[in-house]
């Protein structure tokens, strides 16, 4: 099982940062990032976000096997991509320049590399934001700062408990994993698909039913504490947002709407550098 | 209907989607269809749905969906996080005539009503939801994404047909036993 990116105590610029301020950065950085197909935009983006992780000093250990993971997946999108879209590029730029034959109907086009570039380089406009978001952020703190912005605090607060209660179940699913194991189910890649679903269940129906089982515990638990009888509740690990705080907000807010104009200024997402 | 937002479908919301998160990882792929794969997560989507209603539904496959990508891949791929909350929400709009939790989900025609809901959620979900949200937010070529809607939504019914059937009968017959309890005489 891969190694979860989790939080990590350090004392940075950007650890400071109240929760909710980097959720704002976040959730627009990506919105921004997913609209755009300028070029240009992708590349500051991206030369930022550089920045921003040596700031926030993620260590490299921390995110390698997941990196490993994402760049799997982005090499067979692209190669997917052009399998069964060779010319997606020509349409988008509407031109079409060819460099090499290939075979049967496929023809590599400078259109096609730009426009699979952008899509490469997105990758890497977001990554870096979850990897800093995701070691940077102190759960509990972000569902409080939420709380603090008008979310119902049963919302925050079921997040919260996601965050919790993650680790939790990994552990509960690797003990089940191991018994099922030690009593000679086959785990791994090999055995036939039908074989493998079958061993899956064998996991998932302990793992479910405990896991059932830890939502009444929990929830009685929390009814005897009293939780949903008032309207509000307070937090022990709230913080107030800092002077910081705002420039962070303020800046994503402008540099998001100045990505959308630049990029729609032109009547289409994509930065034409053909014609 | 069960819009009520209770102390359980708070914790529901949030040790369900700690499960969907971990199940992530679970996965059987298919092979010949890049970023596609048989999902055991799905069939837990589809049964905390049934069990716990819409909003418990539409919020584990949202926030399960993001996260679990977010922690397992390092990248959302948003509009693949949407459908998730469809299938979510759909199924769990039907919780009270599935009556899980009541002990009834053992008769033939709410298991057969359920797979019905189940695989026009996920048709729905992967085959409309999915690839236009991939071809207006990604500019994806439109075949490829189709082509992964049409596996996603097979895999997907494939999936919560057997294993979410399976669970949920297993689940209704020990929920449902406290109920038969008669007081004696």
């Amino acid at each position: 099982m891969s190694r979860l990116i989790s939080y990590e105590k350090k004392d940075t610029p950007i650890h400071r940062l109240s929760g909710l301020s980097k959720l704002i950065f976040f959730i627009l950085w990506c919105t921004a990032s997913a609209f755009t197909f300028d070029t240009r935009i992708l590349l500051i983006m991206v030369f930022m976000v550089v920045i921003i992780y040596r700031i926030a000093r993620v260590k490299w250990r921390q995110v390698s096997a997941v990196f490993g993971a994402v760049m799997f997946f982005m090499v067979i999108n692209l190669v997917c991509i052009f399998f069964f879209a060779p010319y997606q590029g020509c349409e988008i730029y509407g031109t079409r320049s060819d460099i090499i034959h290939l075979f049967g109907n496929y023809t590599l086009t400078y259109e096609q590399l730009f426009y699979e570039f952008n899509v490469f380089i997105k990758y890497f406009t977001v990554i870096p934001a979850i990897f800093i978001f995701l070691t940077t952020t102190n759960p509990s703190e972000l569902a409080s700062s939420l709380n603090g912005v008008g979310v119902p605090y049963t919302i925050s607060y079921s997040l919260e408990i996601a965050l919790r209660y993650i680790p939790d179940i990994q552990d509960e699913f690797r003990r089940i994993k191991n018994a099922q194991q030690a009593r000679g189910i086959e785990m791994s890649s090999k055995g036939r698909l039908t074989n493998r679903i079958k061993n899956t269940a064998t996991i998932i129906f302990p793992l479910l039913f405990s896991t059932m089982e830890r939502i009444d515990v929990v929830s009685n638990a929390m009814e005897l504490r009293g939780f949903g009888k008032k309207k509000k509740r307070t937090w022990y690990s709230k913080r107030e947002l800092a002077p910081a705080d705002y420039c962070t907000i303020i800046f994503i807010v402008l540099f998001f709407a100045a990505s959308m104009v630049i990029t729609f200024a032109d009547g289409n997402r994509f930065y034409n550098p053909f014609v | 209907m069960k819009n009520k937002i209770g102390i359980r479908e708070v914790v529901a919301m949030g040790i369900g989607t700690a499960l969907f998160v971990v199940l992530t990882n679970a996965q059987i792929p298919l092979i010949f269809v890049p970023n596609t794969a048989l999902q055991p997560r799905m069939a837990i989507l589809a049964f905390l749905a049934a069990v716990f209603g819409p909003i418990v539904g539409a919020v584990v496959g949202l926030l399960g969906h993001a996260l679990g990508d977010a922690l397992f891949y390092g990248s959302v791929w948003w509009s693949w996080v949407f459908p998730e909350a469809v299938v979510g929400i759909a199924v769990g709009l039907f919780a009270n005539k599935f009556a899980v939790k009541e002990g009834r989900f053992v008769s033939g025609r709410n298991i057969a009503m359920f797979n019905i809901v189940q695989v026009i959620a996920n048709a729905v979900a992967w085959i409309v939801v999915a690839p236009v949200l991939d071809i207006a937010v990604y500019s994806e070529p439109a075949n490829k994404v189709f082509v992964q809607g049409a596996f996603a939504f097979l895999g997907n019914i494939i999936i919560v047909g057997i294993l979410g059937t399976i669970l949920l009968i297993a689940y209704s017959k020990i929920a449902g036993r406290s109920s038969e309890l008669k007081a004696e005489d």
